[in-house]
């Protein structure tokens, strides 16, 4: 029943006269154009064209607009080319293809040197609009929680509480591991390179003063942007996808209120809880490896520790970490919310959620290392 | 000759596009499908029906591969599902189109891309070529060539749906899925929807698979209606065997207010 498609040039007198055979279906559409760019040259001259499709098995979308553009192709003259022996099934298919404009949608974008340049141009002016973006956004926080101050039922304590489960409680396990290990590779590398002029023991005044001052909450920060950062910017943002913002905001709901609050707190409480266990993990891990690789026992472990660091080193640790936690959260809820409406967009956003989060995290330590080096703490 | 291309004709005919044969499907404890049967002819609009929650949307879904059955057998164009190997299933799965409830058209990707997606992975084609067909398909979804530059998230709910319907016959299937395509949109869309449905089929000799609530579809749109009720097919024949039955569940559809009002 069905076979190969064939476009055929039959004698009929003064006439040109095709005759279209076989399958045209989508399965054969390379053939089928060849044949029909083929049968195109054939045109010219005022004569009648008749294209006969009686002996055609099977004809879809794909075969109804070949035909149809063979036949506009060869109405060149005065005279319009005819579709003759159609049978009845595929009339109709014929016809509403028949309806299709002609011209096709090119694609316009093509890259020159000046899109190129324009499109450098308007990076380096996001960047300023970034930086803008996180200010409205913390300016917006901080209204919505003086709003909550002056109206405390308006805090919404189960969602801060769940978040805090989220973004603090989960990430314990985590936080802790990491930072174990990387106190025991501070301490291992300490010990192999001071072992040679036989400072071991001032090992210990390196990893108390660099967990406690810096590694501690600048390491813990990193994680919780990575894991916590992406997950805020995911919610809001397929939040923002799927309308459930706008129906808040119609609600007569604020959703930086409603959903920012909560996850700021969260997250400020947060990282200074985290920041300690990180810093008394990496202590821990330290001393371990001081033990059993350097021969420190812990008596002397902590009698250096001692000496070595004071509450200063721990204070300025850990007062860096909420800062830390807002600047991540910010990020996080700017990134979120600015997603449109597809897939790509939300990727996007999650990425530069995370990567713009450590970015401002390593700043703000460097601002904060310039001022307590200038109070001299 | 003549005899032959008879036979296969009668054969045609005779053999359902779908055979769907004692359907089991469960979700933990709950039983969705318990031993349903059905059977989808060829070049017939199928309204299905059912309550919220009855497992329309599960069926369409298992017939499709989406849902893991626990007993049962399906057989689309004739082909074991089960018993088939990766090329007949591609094979199979090229001849149908399914119309998600939401589109579920690819956010990343313009309208073009969109309906040419299929037609990239499946067939070898000239881009002009499939530029050609991409507007022709536009066009007989009813939508203006200018939209294929677009991307789903400019586009109107009315619109999603067409062109998710574009989208579903962009390889010109035999057999199309719909899941309730006229939800969400107005009754004159949802009208000129069914129309396009009942052209469509006309003109491309489609077999249509139709979950729907609108009871305007069924009547203007659908050869056959198939009703789902605890876990099994209660019923399935034409509108006028629907209004004739005597169930509880059918009374109240076919003879409740909208459905008074929808007769005229």
């Amino acid at each position: 029943m069905s076979g190969d498609p064939k476009l055929e040039r039959i004698a009929k007198g003064n006439a040109l006269a095709l005759c279209a055979t076989g399958t045209w279906t989508a399965s054969f559409a390379p053939v089928l154009e060849r044949m029909v760019a083929d049968a195109e040259k054939l045109a010219g001259g005022p004569q009648n064209v008749f294209i006969d499709v009686s002996e055609v098995a099977k004809l879809d979308t794909f075969g109804a607009w070949l035909i149809e553009r063979l036949r506009r192709s060869l109405t060149k003259g005065a005279v319009e080319a005819q579709i003759a022996g159609l049978s009845a099934n595929y009339s109709s298919l014929v016809d509403e293809v028949r309806r299709v404009s002609a011209t096709p949608v090119v694609d316009t974008t093509t890259i020159t040197i000046t899109g190129m340049l324009e499109q450098i141009g308007r990076t380096v002016a996001g960047v300023a609009g970034t930086v803008a973006g996180l200010i409205d956004m913390l300016g917006a926080v901080l209204a919505a929680a003086a709003r909550t101050l002056i109206h405390p039922r308006s805090f919404r304590l189960t969602s801060t509480v769940h978040h805090l489960e989220q973004v603090c409680w989960r990430a314990v396990p985590i936080v802790v591991l990491i930072t174990f290990l990387i106190g025991c590779i501070i301490a291992q590398q300490g010990i192999f390179h001071f072992r040679r002029f036989g400072a071991d023991i001032f090992v210990v005044d390196m990893l108390g003063v660099l967990v406690l001052r810096e590694i501690g909450v600048l390491l813990v920060a990193i994680m919780v942007a990575g894991r916590s950062g992406s997950a805020y910017t995911a919610e809001l943002g397929s939040m923002k996808m799927r309308e459930e913002i706008d129906a808040l905001r119609t609600m007569g709901f604020d959703p930086i209120e409603v959903l920012v609050l909560p996850r700021m707190l969260a997250l400020v409480l947060a990282l200074p809880i985290l920041a300690f266990l990180g810093a008394m993990a990496a202590l821990y891990g330290g001393g371990l490896v001081a033990w059993l690789y350097g021969g420190v026992d812990p008596e002397a472990f902590l009698l250096r520790l001692r000496d070595a660091i004071s509450i200063d080193h721990f204070i300025v640790g850990i007062v860096k970490a909420p800062v830390m936690a807002a600047v991540i959260g910010i990020v996080a809820c700017v990134e979120g919310l600015a997603v449109q409406g597809s897939a790509e967009s939300l990727g996007q956003h999650t990425t530069a959620s995370v990567v713009k989060g450590i970015f401002f995290v390593i700043v703000m330590d460097g601002v904060f290392a310039i001022f307590f080096a200038s109070i001299g703490m | 000759m003549a005899q032959e291309i008879q036979n296969a004709i009668q054969n045609a005919i005779q053999n359902p596009i779908i055979r769907v044969r004692d359907i089991t499907v469960q979700f933990g404890a709950t039983r969705v499908l318990d031993g349903l049967n059905l059977d989808v002819k060829r070049g017939e609009i199928l309204g299905f029906v059912g309550p919220s929650g009855a497992g329309k949307s599960v069926l369409t879904r298992t017939i499709i591969g989406l849902v893991p059955k626990v007993a049962g057998s399906i057989e689309v164009f004739g082909v074991d599902l089960d018993a088939s190997n990766t090329a007949q299933r591609r094979n199979v799965e090229r001849r149908w189109g399914v119309l998600f409830q939401q589109g579920a058209l690819f956010s990343s990707l313009t309208v073009r891309q969109n309906i040419q997606f299929p037609m990239r992975e499946y067939l070898r084609v000239s881009q002009r070529l499939m530029d050609e067909i991409t507007i022709a398909k536009l066009t007989m979804v009813g939508l203006k060539p200018e939209v294929a530059e677009r991307f789903p998230s400019e586009l109107s709910g009315g619109m999603i749906k067409r062109v998710a319907l574009a989208r579903a016959l962009s390889l010109d299937p035999d057999l199309v899925f719909l899941d309730e395509p006229t939800s969400g949109l107005d009754p004159i869309g949802a009208g000129d929807f069914d129309e396009l449905v009942r052209t469509l089929q006309r003109t491309l000799g489609l077999t249509v698979f139709m979950v729907t609530h609108d009871l305007d579809s069924l009547y203007t749109a659908c050869d056959r209606i198939a009703v789902l009720g605890n876990g099994k097919i209660i019923a399935a024949g034409s509108i006028a065997d629907m209004q004739a039955s005597q169930h509880p569940w059918l009374r109240q559809y076919f003879h409740g207010k909208r459905a008074r009002a929808v007769m005229g």
